[in-house]
């Protein structure tokens, strides 16, 4: 009855999360005294898992599983439970996780706990942390049922290495017609840069900035840094930037480890999207902003001039650090 | 063209969030409740179809009579009419039992992805899958022709366009419609809303699977460091030595 963690790819290589949600699995697996297995789709190397923990790799390879598909890949994730008779399966919070969740959910008969931020706080009853009323509160999840589902939260267990060496088993699960149902028929994504999910660190920069045009010095920002970037949510209303990009309560969350925000005042609603991030920095050159009060590091100034200076310290020290 | 709009009651996204009871229960204190804004996203892109295709809209909400101010609040946006299952809703996996249960005879259900009080994101999808339903996640596109709907959903880092059928079920966002778009009440609206049907349900019988037991409110930040404009070294210096995140 080992616990069992999804472990996602991008173009067959396992994405980081897939390695944070495989340490925090295996601290899971070491509470409930059992192993830990994990499952991929489509993936072309595996060998990394073990490093974080994972005994059993299950491979699964199946063309019609190119494109992500929530109903399939659920089923996928179903029935490798119950090969692996798994009480306790652990997800990411990626989109597609948090796509298949609710669906497996249902087919397991299995409580589900989304965003939870820490290791159970107690196996029997099995409960966990996890963030409500978008990061302005944590609260503590009772999962009642013989199954359970935990869904976690980016960037918040971090990677813990073991020395488990991974066996890999090819893994056939049967797939129905059914599940094809709703097909993908384009994908589009943008190429070469750091998206918000993924990122360690996001450059984020609001309604200060005065237009659209002036978003040049925030991207050099982002890109020095190897940063995302991000806005505010008055500047995707406005259309300066695409909506993908509005981080705060109706936006995006931020889990990252380094937020910097420029020409963002910091609305209860902006800070409760990025809260969860660890370090926030906010440049403002309004003092009474409350972004202030909810920053690590802050620089009263006018973004015009600290942020191409701020570029010009980082390049050197990046070359300096090289 | 049926469509049901789930819609959940919750605190204005203004709202300072507290707890009572030994930090056991929300303190619904002084909070002014809205229309869960992913849900007033599908809403708005429900009252497009009905103008434009000629759908019929109902709205639901499982919550007690406390909430029908929400409720009528949809009506005078437009929807046509109202239902409440009469429970209080436990969990993600009780609410979407309960709406299985309204849910069967619509063609499309819009809910939002997750609603900003407890940001379960589990509703939607455990709807689809109790009634068979198609479904699609973060949808922030969506057009229909007959039986046949054309997706958009938000993925990690861009975008992706699905095909499917009805029945189907909508995890929706911002992005269904613009912002500009949502409609604010008028007075004709709210006149007529009380006119309208406010249909009361009794819950069925379902399981609550997880159960809010504790709450807490992230530490107290520590006080910020301030770094002149004219040191910006010292600011790299402290993100590398102290934060260590660069």
């Amino acid at each position: 009855m080992s616990v069992l963690v999804y472990t996602e790819t991008e173009n067959g290589k396992l994405k980081k999360t897939a390695l944070e949600v495989a340490s925090y699995a295996k601290g899971v697996a070491d509470m409930l005294g059992t192993s830990l297995t994990a499952v991929t789709v489509n993936a072309t190397d595996t060998a990394e898992l073990g490093k974080y923990g994972v005994e059993k790799v299950l491979t699964v390879t199946n063309d019609k599983l190119n494109n992500f598909n929530a109903k399939a890949y659920a089923d996928v994730l179903k029935q490798a439970a119950a090969k692996e008779n798994s009480k306790v399966i652990v997800i990411s919070s990626s989109a597609n996780a948090k796509f298949l969740a609710p669906i497996l959910a249902i087919n397991l008969n299995a409580g589900y706990a989304s965003n939870v931020v820490a290791l159970p706080e107690s196996e029997s009853p099995f409960k966990v942390k996890r963030t409500a009323f978008t990061n302005k509160a944590f609260n503590i999840t009772e999962i009642s049922t013989d199954v359970k589902l935990v869904g976690l939260s980016k960037n918040a267990f971090g990677l813990k290495e073991s020395d488990a060496a991974a066996t890999t088993e090819d893994f056939t699960p049967e797939l129905n017609e059914g599940d094809f149902s709703t097909e993908v028929t384009s994908v589009d994504k943008v190429t070469g840069k750091v998206t918000i999910a993924d990122a360690e660190i996001v450059v984020s920069a609001g309604r200060g900035l005065k237009g659209p045009e002036n978003w040049g010095m925030i991207e050099e920002l982002a890109d020095v840094l190897g940063a995302a970037t991000a806005c505010s949510k008055p500047v995707s209303d406005m259309g300066w930037r695409p909506h993908g990009e509005h981080v705060g309560q109706t936006g995006k969350p931020v889990a990252a480890n380094l937020y910097i925000a420029v020409g963002i005042s910091g609305a209860i609603q902006h800070l409760a999207g990025i809260n969860a991030s660890k370090v926030k920095v906010v440049i403002n050159n309004d003092p009474e902003a409350p972004f202030f009060k909810a920053a690590d590091y802050g620089v009263v100034g006018d973004a015009f001039e600290v942020v191409p200076q701020l570029i010009e310290k980082l390049k050197e020290f990046k070359a300096n650090n090289a | 063209m049926k469509i049901l709009v789930c819609i959940s009651h919750v605190p204005d996204t203004t709202s300072k969030i507290n707890f009572t009871d030994g930090d056991s229960k929300f303190d619904t204190n002084g909070v002014q409740f809205v229309i869960n804004p992913n849900d007033e996203f599908g809403l708005t892109r429900a009252m497009w179809f009905k103008e434009k295709q000629g759908a019929t809209v109902t709205v639901v909400n499982v919550g007690g009579t406390e909430t029908e101010p929400t409720l009528r609040k949809a009506l005078a946006i437009g929807a046509d009419e109202a239902i409440r299952i009469n429970t209080n809703p436990t969990d993600g996996f009780f609410v979407a039992k309960q709406l299985a249960n309204v849910a069967k005879d619509f063609d499309l259900i819009i809910a939002g992805r997750e609603s900003i009080d407890y940001n379960g994101g589990m509703v939607p999808g455990m709807l689809a899958t109790l009634i068979d339903a198609n479904f699609v996640n973060n949808c922030i596109s969506l057009e229909v022709e007959g039986e046949n709907a054309t997706a958009i959903r938000e993925i990690d880092g861009g975008k992706e366009t699905l095909k499917t059928t009805f029945p189907l079920v909508i995890g929706g966002q911002k992005g269904l419609v613009e912002e500009s778009d949502l409609k604010i009440p008028n007075m004709r609206g709210i006149m007529m809303a009380r006119k309208k049907a406010l249909n009361v349900v009794e819950p069925v019988d379902a399981s609550t699977n997880t159960k809010a037991v504790a709450f807490e409110k992230p530490a107290a930040k520590g006080a910020i460091k301030l770094v002149p404009p004219d040191n910006l070294d010292e600011l790299v210096s402290l993100l590398h030595n102290e934060a260590k995140v660069i």
